[in-house]
């Protein structure tokens, strides 16, 4: 199993960080599947042998986060998110919009894996609200057509 | 990124250095960034603490507990290692404070950390921060590498012969890993799910060695506490509430915004003067005072002053800060909905009752919302949210439950309104999600 050698550094730094290495699990399996685009079997396997693990308790963890996922997502994953403070400025109507622009559901993704939909819990946009994150970026203060505007530049991107 | 408001009302003193460049260290520099540790190093770690104490310094996560006592908890003698952890797994409904400390003023979360680490005796400190704000764990690890290169952290910083590490943990997306026994197994590498206390983190922590955790605000606090003084951070505040907070306005306002506003402003005055009042020509109809978890207060109760102690008279809690401002456009049986939604799914399942108290309240809101609701669910609704409270390791339970009793005594016209089959009456398009409709 190959990772990235930025991975590498940050991974050889971070375990020196604690007195146990699988204290550097949960960050770890972040920027994993952010490289391979899921936490799959072989990912698992290669984390729990580095930090002494069984692969069991590396899926008992994963299953915990809801950021975590063994399974494949679209290139970028739109994160609407619907709670109390987007919910009374629009967010529901943001996420259906999604929704029908995309032509899939909560945690779908489209036939050409560039766009995989979820609806999230506060992502911390709550001032900006309605909020939504595309991978990482943050998108706030949405309106339907800015929410357009949000996936054309994503696809313009894929394009290129 | 996000952008920032201001209001003559505001005393910024947390929030003095957001947009002024101040992750850059050079800048923090010269932004007297530093000063406070240097302060403080020259201090007997007590009188730290009790500076802290008689500041009225209260934890900014929720609970509102003193942060002097909380460090005066840890045993000055012990033989595992002591740490200090900084709660950055902001994620309260309605609030996004932590995230402008962390994108704007760095620096002041790591100063805060080696006061508080200085005060104890500690010689490591830990800067969670959820796993959804990549961009400010990116910002923060550079400013703690930019600290190390300076000598301000690692051995000897400042040349005072002691030595410290602070080093950033990130999490991936869990509600319950802000509560701070979860906190601290999520940073083990483990599932986030609370311990029973007693033994309190201040004595059994981290590996098991004394921990004292703060919220980021707290700790970004701290430094100005130690240059201004104990007594002028707690004058800015009534008695007991000493200094300002970061209010996350939200919702139904026309002017949006995080303000540092002093402790004890007045809600009315933060809803109408602030955050600019109820856009569209629209009425309010309640405010949630500090995040989803608090009881929401009707608009005819909103004339209370924020701070703590005035907030739990009142019968809410000034919780996390985040002011949630609900119109008369909104149906309150929709928004408790959304708000059981979100707990049914954050609850880890491992107390019962909240893990079937959260999933209970969802569905029966669910289908009460579908127009399938009965009479006798809106008095079971509040029911099973009485019986959550006080059952729980952590307070999960209780902030699902309370909410939820509030919704239901303050609103129960709104959720007879949706007997007998009608549809939502602030539904637009009818309810999205169907159930079948129960019979009577």
């Amino acid at each position: 199993m190959k990772f990235s050698d930025t991975f590498e550094v940050r991974f050889a730094e971070m375990v020196t960080h604690y007195p146990t290495k699988r204290s550097a699990l949960v960050p770890t399996l972040l920027y994993a599947q952010d490289e391979v685009g899921c936490l799959s079997d072989e990912v698992i396997a290669e984390l729990a042998q580095r930090l002494e693990l069984t692969e069991l308790e590396v899926r008992n963890v994963i299953s915990y986060y809801s950021m975590l996922t063994t399974k494949p997502r679209g290139k970028y994953n739109v994160q609407v998110c619907t709670n109390i403070s987007c919910l009374v400025r629009g967010g529901e109507e943001i996420l259906h919009h999604c929704q029908k622009k995309l032509g899939i559901g909560h945690k779908g993704t489209t036939p050409d894996g560039i766009f995989s939909l979820e609806e999230v819990e506060c992502i911390g946009g709550c001032s900006w609200a309605p909020a939504a994150q595309v991978n990482y970026d943050y998108h706030e203060n949405l309106t339907a057509e800015k929410m357009d505007k949000v996936l054309e530049e994503y696809r313009r991107k894929e394009m290129q | 990124m996000a952008y920032l408001v201001s209001h003559p009302d505001e005393v910024k003193i947390v929030s003095r250095r957001f947009g002024q460049g101040a992750a850059n260290l050079d800048r923090y520099l010269e932004l007297d960034g530093y000063k406070a540790v240097q302060k403080a190093l020259a201090m007997e770690p007590d009188a730290i603490i009790n500076e802290v104490k008689n500041s009225g310094l209260r934890g900014r996560g929720g609970a509102g507990f003193s942060a002097g006592m909380k460090w005066s908890f840890v045993p000055k003698q012990s033989a595992k290692p002591k740490y200090v952890l900084c709660n950055g797994d902001e994620s309260e409904p309605g609030t996004c404070k932590d995230r402008l400390i962390f994108e704007h003023d760095p620096h002041s979360v790591i100063e805060g950390v080696t006061i508080a680490a200085l005060a104890v005796g500690a010689q490591t400190g830990y800067i969670y921060i959820r796993g959804e704000y990549r961009y400010l764990s990116v910002i923060m690890q550079k400013a703690l590498r930019d600290a190390y290169a300076r000598g301000f952290l690692g051995k000897n910083i400042f040349g005072s012969g002691r030595n410290l590490d602070i080093y950033w943990h990130g999490g991936a997306g869990a509600y319950e890993v802000g509560e701070e026994s979860a906190l601290m197994e999520s940073l083990e590498g483990k599932r986030g799910i609370p311990r029973i206390r007693p033994p309190f983190p201040a004595v059994v922590g981290l590996w098991g060695g004394p921990t004292v955790i703060n919220n980021a605000e707290t700790l970004a606090s701290v430094p100005h506490i130690i240059l201004g003084g104990a007594e002028w951070f707690a004058r800015l505040g009534p008695p007991k509430n000493g200094g300002t907070r970061l209010f996350c306005l939200s919702g139904n306002l026309n002017m949006p915004g995080v303000y540092e506003l002093p402790m004890g402003y007045n809600l009315k005055k933060m809803v109408y003067d602030v955050g600019g009042g109820i856009p569209n020509g629209r009425r309010l109809k309640a405010v949630v005072p500090g995040g989803s978890s608090t009881p929401c207060l009707t608009a005819d109760e909103i004339d209370v002053n924020m701070d703590f102690d005035s907030v739990a008279k009142a019968g809410s809690m000034l919780g996390s800060g985040g002011v949630v401002v609900i119109d008369d456009a909104q149906c309150i049986v929709k928004f408790a909905l959304r708000t059981m939604k979100f707990y049914q799914h954050e609850s880890c399942g491992w107390c019962i009752p909240c893990r079937e108290g959260t999933d209970w309240l969802k569905k029966t809101l669910l289908r009460f919302h579908a127009g399938g609701g009965l009479k006798k669910d809106i008095d079971n609704m509040q029911y099973l949210a009485e019986n959550m409270l006080g059952r729980t390791f952590c307070p999960l339970g209780d902030a699902a439950a309370m909410p939820m009793i509030a919704f239901v005594k303050k609103f129960r016209k709104e959720f007879e309104d949706h007997l007998e089959g009608r549809p939502c009456p602030y539904e637009k398009e009818g309810a999205v999600e169907q159930l079948p409709v129960f019979a009577h």
